[in-house]
């Protein structure tokens, strides 16, 4: 494939010119042009989040409460939480880039259900909004974990209005979650085989699977909530005969899940990236794909960890631990196939790869510091600390941001049809890379020493570090307004892209850039194996007898393009 | 094993050390992976650089070896990891049964102690070294959370239950307490101060004293002041004299240990579990409104008529930390689901 592929002329029409005005879009069922409405969409919560964190970051320079009050600083760090969470990291790769290339990848002309898709983008349009009221009308100041009885008796601000956008937006989850598998399932090219599918498609589908069945329970949670707050039913209040840490077990039960949604995408993404950055199979394929849909399947059995201390009993923190423990082995193992599958290869520095590095990176670090938190004698000490929010940070910023921009950068000429500009986006990714580590790491050191979680003001000791975070702050905000500026510039300034600028391999390579918007001029019939490159007759065993026949598919009837 | 590390609180109880050094074997562990797989990716991404733009490497096919060697490796580490967590984890939480009792009551935004021998505090706690000393807590409002750094401890504090979490000081000296639980506007202001003295400033502490008595004879005094006596002492309610962690038949005819739970639950909700041989639903009206210090008291009370008894007739019934390791169970919890009050 590859230098073939670009000689595909690039089309007179494609998705984005076919129809002009605003209605084309508001009421399109294109996948394509849903996935453009949510990037849009998720841009924006994402610089509204990153405002609230300026405020925190703000705040937090000095040891005193000084820069805002301390009603406003919990208001603040609660509706960084929320937006963040609801509205950009579990959105950001699945609707985005997910809704754009789940049918391109698999050869089909759409999702299973295209006007479910649209109204799942209106779904969480009617979410966000009713959150950005909530939030004018002056916040919440709950945590984004809406622990009770403070959220439900104590808390002023406007639970549930928040509360209220929080369920409608699980909704689109949902939706998203049911295209994808009904897609998948059904909709696959001729010869595309479940294990010719990218790896991409691999980590959507057990995203998907949270989705559906972890969406829900958070729903109900958090319509328990509202039933406590409004009629007083006693659910979670001990004043009203219910419990208090039974809501943390409903949240968690569907929250730590959520942090898989958040990051099995973006392992997604880097598998594609490191593949395609190297021109070579990705090493151990069956492994990353099957460690996806077991990073899902031991997500549910894991949401105790989060309440070593909250009185729960001593055996069952035992059991959550080891569970804890099971569900870090699958995220090892696809590391380390990552780092295998650069052995022999051709390996590129374009901008895409260098985030992947970068997210290699940070998930090791975001990954171990996983297992100092399940280690149950350390994270007593550390638990809701800065080292709970350190960890969490490497993980959703270190690991699905960096994910989210390497695939944005590396699907973007596919996208709009125009490069960005190769420099900018290097330096860019290398702002973000120092910025991200200045600002996170001494959090880490931060909340060993001590220092609470969601404090306002804190003991002078605790101020150097502090400094550097907001320093790295500083610094990571411009590296995030950088690739914003050039990628707007580029859609109408960028070189125009080949279909396949990077030399890469997949279906989504073989259609013109941008595509057209049926995706393919004729349904593609697959004949080749995932990420090849080179015929599997020219296969290299590493470790001879180790490998099982199996492993290395028969060389089948090549009719290659 | 005990260590020392940088960037770490002081230490200042028994367990501290233990952490550090389970903390700094984590951090080992993830320098030499770091390095490990950070270095080979450097070394591949600079051996297998892209030398020309049309260049396509050869495929290498997987090695089964190699994904079970790092499926198993990291798996048995991880094994290891969780044995030495747990352990630190069970001594944390089992509180021993000869420690020091001081009750702990969270509210928005302060901490309030009460010592058996009737001293009170708020936002400072007072202990000497070389003691165990167990926190009983409870909170008047929203969940808190009782971490003190230095110590190594953290355990919240849950309205409606009494949560336990103990410590040995080590070190004469001030150190943090923080609320570690978000519990609103002030939730950074919920701070105070362990004092930690040589045993024999802790007793010239003590001789400081207090007007009101111990914390018991304050039980006393409440339970005189809401006639309790009327009906617990004259036999129409149940005779409160060495009931304190003894069982008693309910009316349903399953048994229940006097603990604080059901002692909490029994002053705030008599009808909910009546003793067997008394009318049902209770005669007791609910004293629902009481302060969550005034049940500590009336606790120490009822605790105290056990104990007397007990030492003096040498009797089968030992004085003993409720909740604690006599029940079998966690130790960490009693749990009342049923009423708190504000």
């Amino acid at each position: 494939m590859g230098t073939e592929a670009l000689e595909i002329a690039p089309p007179r029409t494609h998705y984005i010119n076919v129809a002009y005005g605003v209605k084309s879009w508001l009421l399109t069922v294109d996948h394509k042009r849903i996935a453009l409405l949510y990037l849009a969409s998720v841009t924006l919560f994402f610089f509204l989040g990153g405002a609230f964190a300026v405020g925190i970051r703000l705040e937090l320079l000095t040891p005193q409460g000084d820069f805002v009050q301390a009603e406003s600083y919990n208001r603040l760090f609660t509706m960084h939480g929320i937006v963040m969470v609801f509205f950009f990291l579990i959105p950001a790769i699945p609707a985005t880039l997910g809704n754009f290339l789940v049918p391109l990848m698999i050869g089909a002309k759409d999702l299973a259900f295209p006007k479910l898709n649209l109204l799942s983008w209106y779904v969480y349009t009617i979410g966000a909004l009713l959150t950005v009221v909530a939030i004018i009308m002056g916040g919440v100041d709950t945590g984004w974990t809406f622990y009770t009885p403070f959220s439900t008796n104590y808390s002023n601000g406007n639970v549930l209005l928040v509360g209220i956008g929080v369920f409608i937006t699980g909704f689109s989850s949902i939706l998203t979650g049911l295209n994808f598998i009904v897609t998948i399932h059904t909709m696959r090219a001729p010869g595309m085989t479940w294990f010719r599918l990218p790896l991409f498609i691999w980590s959507h589908y057990a995203t998907s699977m949270i989705f559906i069945l972890g969406t829900p329970v958070i729903a109900i949670t958090v319509l328990l909530l509202a039933l406590e707050r409004i009629a007083h039913v006693g659910i979670f209040d001990p004043q009203l005969g219910g419990d208090p840490v039974l809501f943390q077990h409903l949240f968690w039960f569907y929250s730590h899940p959520a942090v898989y949604i958040m990051v099995l995408p973006a392992m997604g993404v880097i598998s594609e990236l490191v593949a395609n950055m190297s021109r070579k199979n990705i090493f151990g394929y069956k492994f990353v794909a099957f460690a996806s849909i077991a990073i899902a399947v031991f997500g549910f059995l894991v949401w105790g960890h989060h309440l070593f201390v909250s009185t729960q009993s001593i055996y069952a923190g035992m059991i959550f631990s080891i569970l804890s423990y099971a569900v870090a082995i699958p995220s090892a193992v696809k590391t380390f196939n990552w780092t295998a599958t650069l052995y022999r290869g051709s390996i590129s520095y374009n901008t895409p790869m260098l985030y992947a590095f970068g997210f290699i990176g940070f998930f090791i670090i975001g990954g171990m510091t996983g297992l100092f938190l399940a280690a149950l004698g350390v994270d007593v000490h550390v638990h809701d600390t800065y080292f709970v929010v350190a960890h969490f940070h490497y993980i959703m910023v270190g690991g699905t941001i960096m994910g989210y921009l390497g695939g944005l950068h590396y699907w973007w000429p596919k996208i709009t049809g125009r490069m960005y500009p190769e420099g900018w986006a290097r330096f860019a990714a290398l702002v973000v890379f120092v910025g991200f580590n200045l600002t996170f790491f001494p959090q880490f050191l931060l909340g060993y020493m001590g220092m609470p979680r969601r404090y306002y003001a804190y003991p002078d000791e605790f101020q150097v570090l502090n400094v550097m975070s907001t320093a790295g702050a500083s610094i990571l905000g411009v590296g995030y307004l950088i690739p914003m500026i050039y990628l707007i510039w580029s859609m109408r300034y960028g070189p125009h892209a080949p279909a396949n600028p990077w030399g890469a391999f997949g279906l989504e390579w073989m259609t013109s850039s941008p595509p057209p918007t049926e995706n393919f001029p004729e349904t593609p019939v697959v004949t080749w194996e995932a990420y090849e490159f080179r015929p599997y007759e020219e296969t290299e065993v590493v470790g001879g007898s180790g490998v099982e026949e199996a492993d290395i598919p028969e060389p089948g009837p090549r009719t290659r393009h | 094993m005990q260590v020392e590390i940088p960037f770490a609180p002081e230490q200042a109880s028994t367990v501290s050390g233990e952490v550090d050094a389970l903390y700094a074997f984590l951090w080992a562990l993830t320098i030499f992976f770091g390095v490990l797989i950070s270095l080979t990716i450097i070394y591949f991404a600079i051996k297998y650089r892209r030398r020309s733009e049309s260049e396509v490497p050869r495929p290498v096919a997987g090695s089964m070896k190699l994904e079970i060697a790092w499926t198993v490796i990291p798996f048995l580490i991880a094994m290891g990891i969780f044995v030495w967590a747990a352990s630190i984890y069970y001594k944390l939480y089992r509180v021993p049964n000869n420690a020091t009792e001081i009750f702990v009551v969270g509210k928005q935004w302060m901490w309030k102690f009460q010592h058996i021998d009737g001293q009170r505090e708020i936002n400072e706690l007072h202990v000497p070294i070389g003691r165990k000393v167990k926190l009983t807590m409870t909170t008047e409002d929203v969940i808190h959370s009782m971490f003190i750094p230095a110590f190594r401890v953290k355990m919240d504090v849950v309205p409606g239950r009494y949560s336990h979490v103990w410590f040995e000081a080590t070190k004469p000296g001030r150190y943090h307490i923080f609320c570690a639980e978000y519990c609103g506007t002030s939730h950074s202001g919920m701070i105070g101060t362990v004092v930690v003295m040589e045993p024999a400033d802790y007793q010239a502490w003590l001789a400081g004293g207090t007007a009101e008595g111990s914390l018991a004879s304050q039980g006393e005094k409440v339970f005189q002041d809401r006639a309790c006596h009327t009906c617990h002492f004259t036999g129409r309610a149940p005779n409160l004299v060495g009931l304190f962690g003894k069982s008693e038949v309910l009316a349903d005819g399953s048994s229940i240990r006097v603990d604080e739970a059901y002692v909490r639950e029994s002053i705030l909700d008599p009808s909910r579990k009546v003793v067997s041989g008394y009318p049902s639903p209770s005669q007791m009206p609910s004293y629902r409104g009481i302060s969550e210090e005034e049940l500590i008291q009336l606790i120490a009370y009822l605790r105290s008529l056990t104990q007397q008894p007990a030492s003096a007739s040498g009797s089968a019934m030992p004085p003993q930390p409720a909740g604690g390791a006599g029940t079998g169970s966690s130790g960490t919890t009693t749990r009342n689901g049923n009423s708190s009050t504000r």
